[in-house]
């Protein structure tokens, strides 16, 4: 696939969000729109989400993640939406430049006229919530953990403890359970679940898997693997209750303790970032502080269904477009002026047809050689003559100047391009 | 298996390479063992990463003439080796007046070591130059000699020319005892065999006392491991530009807020005694020690935007100095010793032991040298060990010209610090081989940032496993008993 | 003897709390539903609680070496170790279509295991 220089609209993300905006920027009228992804394939999370519980309000069905993605990718393909894969956004200049690398094309810079961000989030980590011990291997995020499963196809856990009640820990703990793990125990600091309700039936209680509110990881043990955590109850400001620690032998330690978006790219682009959501600052149209630049799903703040994901992906997706229909009408009112026979330059350079529908212009020029006998400085498009001047001589010292007129506004509307050439009379 | 060697090194630290590197220069068999699965898994990975500019050991110590002596080796060492480092200068801080005067007492300490470069700085100067520090600032000392480096990156650099210079690098393989003829060590046993040697340098860090005294060596001397905890934080939100120290105490240097090659801000450390030479988990308390500290100097400092802990191990010794009248009770050992013959011995080489590593290995070829040793100069010896490509510092340009030189270097595998994965398999196959997760880590610094490897990891596994032909059930974070992975999805267990 | 069983309804991710009342094995009441789909939920819970299985089958020669599958309608609770067997005895060969039935009337319980995604054979 050949890269364009420039695109309509450029979405940053095939996850749901990503995917929905591409689709609705087609439909809108945006004309070439790439979407970039850094994984092996389109979907994002959702390859790795093969639990059920998506579409509920969008499609009235109850679908699996990858189900649900497919449904959309087919969707978006059809439209004629061009994609990367195997691609890292590296970097967004405010003027909407993307700096990409992949192997395939190499590390190149790509222009959109309107670009949708929508990268999702990443998920918090241990040394974030400062849970202090030994540094062995088996403390995972749940979604690390979750991608070996159900796509790379490997265990990473065999006896398992769980820190968060977030949606993502109970799925996992159902998860290893069905692939023959043994989750011991799920810890919840809050004094509720983190999570939807039905996770807790359908994973944890269904299992038989204890959960403990008000629980925390106090310390984590053994030197190369996991060989127990130090569980222990808090108060309800965090505080360790003392007497209440307890040793769990495991060796995985499986961490769902909050998403964050990931907005790295959105800050070099000068994208400003709400402290509290940790995604950028948008209107209703999902349009961030940066004029072309609008966010979609995660990205913006962590939802809990991903039709409405979607949905956000949808309005992003419509108004991008509709932003770069109308940068792209702005620029095509432009034509350059081009230097023909015996011209050195022209100034201007390129001028706004809609310009001389309201005024004259001036053309300035030098010739590149003297002609001591009547010319014609000549304005044509290529095949048409517009407007001509005759002059007694020309001569590179003395300043030539021809005058568009409005009533050469006809004419110069159809242009894609001016050239000035001087003839001989 | 019995090799036939001229020096053995036992422990590949930092100043174990240093010494197989200067060694690599003369006519000899050189072999290094560690028993980590990678070289410099110990002391020096865990470290502030300071070259300091030797203020602060005692006059007269062996401390302060190796810190002072090896300052100045720094910058031809980091252009021969080429790795990152840097002369911020740094500050000793004095808040409010009453810690002015020691300050001013640690500046003629290091007059006294023939530090050059320090000045007094007024507490107006020290706001104006770094303006995340505490407005209580009264002073301090600036030394411009100071300097910044990554410490593995010294350690596998110099591990690397050892090895393009000839040296044998044994992984995985752990010093058992000497094989002793008379009073002469003429090898080591290790779990891997027995190797000949007509030497043998100790440089095994925390394990340098019971070293030594399998050969009799001072049976007094004894490695008191203390623990050190710092932070690393996000380079997005927190930017403090300088080394900033506060002023020493007994414990120690003191919980620094400082800067590091990776741009990153890092706090610590703390200073506790531990019973345990492998116990580096970090504590609540010792991470909160850390956190108040780094608040003395900055009190913006805001743990939320904390990214990374971790802890490191001084191999604190009990060694007089040897300088009469001098009394400093934990001075590095450097020695040939006379009790048995063939054994160089080094031992309690803590900080500024990082500092000291390129004289400490002068020092230890000029005594080899005293002793007897012919040095014959390799004409093939070759001091230069060329850089890598580093896809996260370079221009836009110079990414578009590596990328099309090869398309690896485009594949980006650690997204949070931009590693690729043509680095990754340059380090796979480079001349000490990156063949653990961690290995990769600390070579190129993926994983390090704001995602810990949530990203990465599980694309490092396959690379590791791919480029090392072995399945991904074998790859492990850092070494035999830390694998990632216990079976496929589908193969049950019985 | 009325007994009395609180329930989390999962029929819909508001998750309301029921309390069903069940005399003689029998449901004679649920409480605390906001929608009919409630009072089903509370019924079917007690007498014959079903779940929705999601997990994964081997595939050879795939671009992925597993492709997620799931019931194309509930199963019986008590079934689900079993159906989690079945599956595991599969191995497709790629490359293999969406809503592919991998296991058909899966131990005759009337639904079927299928497949949710395309997956390509190995380049």
């Amino acid at each position: 696939m050949a890269l364009k220089n420039i695109y309509d609209v450029v979405v940053v993300g095939s996850g749901p969000g990503g995917v929905a905006a591409a689709i609705e920027a087609k439909k809108n009228g945006a004309d070439d729109v790439l979407i970039i992804e850094r994984d092996y394939e389109l979907g994002g999370i959702l390859v790795q989400c093969i639990h059920n519980g998506f579409g509920l309000e969008l499609l009235k069905e109850d679908l699996p993640g990858p189900a649900y993605a497919q449904r959309f990718i087919e969707e978006m393909l059809s439209l004629g939406v061009e994609y990367l894969l195997n691609t890292m956004v590296l970097d967004i200049t405010p003027n909407r430049h993307l700096f990409v690398s992949s192997r395939e094309h190499g590390y190149v810079e790509i222009e959109a006229r309107a670009i949708v961000l929508a990268m999702g989030c990443r998920e918090r980590t241990r040394p974030q919530i400062r849970i202090p011990g030994m540094r062995p291997n088996g403390v995972f995020t749940a979604g690390t953990a979750q991608r070996w499963v159900n796509v790379e196809g490997y265990m990473p856990a065999k006896d398992v403890v769980i820190l968060g009640s977030g949606d993502i820990g109970m799925i996992m703990a159902r998860r290893l359970t069905f692939e023959g793990a043994k989750v011991e125990r799920v810890l919840e600091i809050q004094s509720y679940l983190s999570g939807l309700s039905r996770n807790l039936v359908q994973c944890l209680q269904d299992y038989n898997i204890p959960l403990q509110l008000n629980h925390t990881v106090k310390r984590i043990m053994g030197k190369n693997r996991v060989e127990a955590v130090e569980a222990v109850q808090v108060d309800d400001k965090w505080n360790f209750i003392p007497g209440t620690e307890e040793i769990i032998p495991c060796d995985t330690l499986l961490l769902s303790v909050g998403l964050i978006p990931e907005n790295e790219l959105s800050r070099k682009a000068g994208v400003k970032l709400d402290p509290i959501t940790g995604g950028p600052y948008v209107d209703e149209t999902f349009q961030t502080n940066v004029p072309g630049i609008f966010a979609a799903g995660n990205v913006v703040h962590v939802y809990d269904l991903v039709d409405w994901v979607s949905e956000a992906g949808f309005e992003a997706g419509k108004r991008a477009a509709q932003y770069a229909i109308s940068l792209r009408n702005a620029e095509s009112r432009y034509i350059p002026l081009k230097a023909g026979k015996n011209v050195r330059y022209v100034v201007p350079h390129k001028l706004d047809k809609s310009t001389l529908a309201q005024e004259d212009i001036r053309l300035q020029m030098r010739v590149t050689r003297p002609i001591e006998q009547p010319v014609w400085i000549e304005v044509h498009d290529g095949e048409n003559l517009i407007t001509r001047k005759p002059e007694k001589y020309v001569r590179p010292g003395e300043m030539v100047t021809v005058i568009l007129k409005t009533k050469n506004y006809t004419d110069v509307s159809k242009a894609n391009s001016l050239t000035i050439d001087i003839n001989p009379r | 298996m019995q090799e036939q060697y001229d020096y053995i090194i036992i422990g590949g630290g930092v100043v174990g390479c240093m010494v197989a590197r200067w060694l690599s220069r003369y006519e000899g068999k050189i072999l290094l063992i560690d028993k980590a699965a990678d070289i410099g898994m110990g002391v020096s990975s865990a470290n502030t990463a300071i070259v300091h500019a030797g203020y602060d050991p005692l006059p007269g110590t062996l401390k302060a003439y190796m810190n002072v002596k090896a300052n100045s080796m720094w910058d031809q060492l980091a252009g021969e080796l080429n790795f990152p480092f840097e002369r911020r200068g740094d500050y000793v801080v004095a808040i409010g007046d009453d810690e002015l005067p020691i300050v001013d007492k640690l500046m003629q300490q290091g007059k006294q070591n023939g530090v050059p470069g320090m000045v007094m700085l007024s507490g107006a100067e020290v706001r104006r130059r770094e303006k995340n520090i505490n407005p209580e600032v009264s002073g301090a000392l600036w030394a411009s000699t100071g300097g910044i480096c990554d410490p593995f990156q010294v350690t596998i650099a110099a591990a690397e020319n050892a090895v393009m210079n000839g040296v044998t690098i044994l992984l995985d393989t752990a010093f058992e005892d000497f094989i002793m003829e008379g009073k002469r060590i003429i090898g080591i046993k290790t779990n891997r065999g027995d190797f000949l040697s007509r030497w043998v340098v100790n440089s095994a860090g925390l394990y340098s006392d019971e070293v030594m005294h399998k050969a009799g060596i001072r049976p007094e001397f004894k490695i008191t491991p203390r623990k050190g905890e710092y932070f690393i934080f996000d380079r997005a939100e927190i930017t403090i530009d300088n080394v900033l120290f506060p002023v020493p105490s007994a414990k120690g240097k003191g919980i620094l807020v400082t800067t590091t090659l990776h741009e990153n801000t890092i706090i610590g450390p703390n200073a506790n005694e531990i019973e345990d030479k492998e116990d580096t988990s970090t504590t609540k308390e010792g991470l909160d020690e850390v956190a108040a500290g780094a608040l003395k100097l900055v009190p913006t400092l805001n743990l939320r935007y904390s990214i990374a802990n971790f802890a490191g191990i001084r191999p604190t010794g009990n060694a007089p100095c040897k300088t009469p009248g001098i009394n400093y009770k934990s001075d590095f050992i450097i020695e040939i010793p006379e009790e048995v013959e063939g054994f160089v011995n080094l031992g309690g080489i803590e900080s500024p032991g990082l500092t000291s590593a390129p004289a400490i290995a002068a020092e230890v070829v000029d005594m080899l040298r005293d002793a007897g040793e012919k040095l014959i100069e390799k004409k093939e010896w070759d001091p230069i060990r060329p850089a890598r490509p580093r896809f996260r510092n370079m221009s836009h340009k110079d990414r578009q010209l590596l990328v099309n030189m090869d398309p690896r270097y485009g594949q980006v595998i650690c997204r949070c610090e931009n590693i690729t994965e043509g680095e990754i398999i340059a380090e796979i196959h480079s001349p000490v081989p990156a063949r653990t997760y961690d290995a990769i880590k600390r070579r190129t610094w993926l994983g390090t940032g704001r995602c810990q490897g949530g990203f990465d990891m599980p694309r490092v596994v396959n690379i590791l496993s791919r480029e090392l032909g072995i399945s991904p059930l074998e790859v492990t974070k850092r070494g035999k008993g830390s694998e990632f992975l216990f079976r496929e999805t589908k193969e049950v267990e019985e | 003897m009325a007994k009395e069983v609180e329930l989390i309804c999962t029929a819909c991710p508001q998750g309301c709390t029921l309390t069903a009342v069940i005399e003689n094995g029998e449901v004679i009441e649920v409480r605390g539903y906001n929608c009919k789909k409630g009072i089903d939920y509370g019924i079917a819970e007690i007498t014959d609680p079903r779940r929705m299985v999601a997990t994964t089958v081997k595939v050879k020669n795939g671009f992925h070496p597993l492709v997620p599958v799931y019931t194309d309608k509930p199963v019986p609770k008590p079934l689900i170790p079993k159906v989690l067997e079945e599956v595991r005895k599969v191995e497709l060969t790629a490359p293999v279509k969406i809503n592919t039935v991998v296991l058909e009337n899966v131990l005759n319980t009337g639904v079927n295991v299928i497949t949710s995604r395309d997956l390509p054979a190995k380049e």
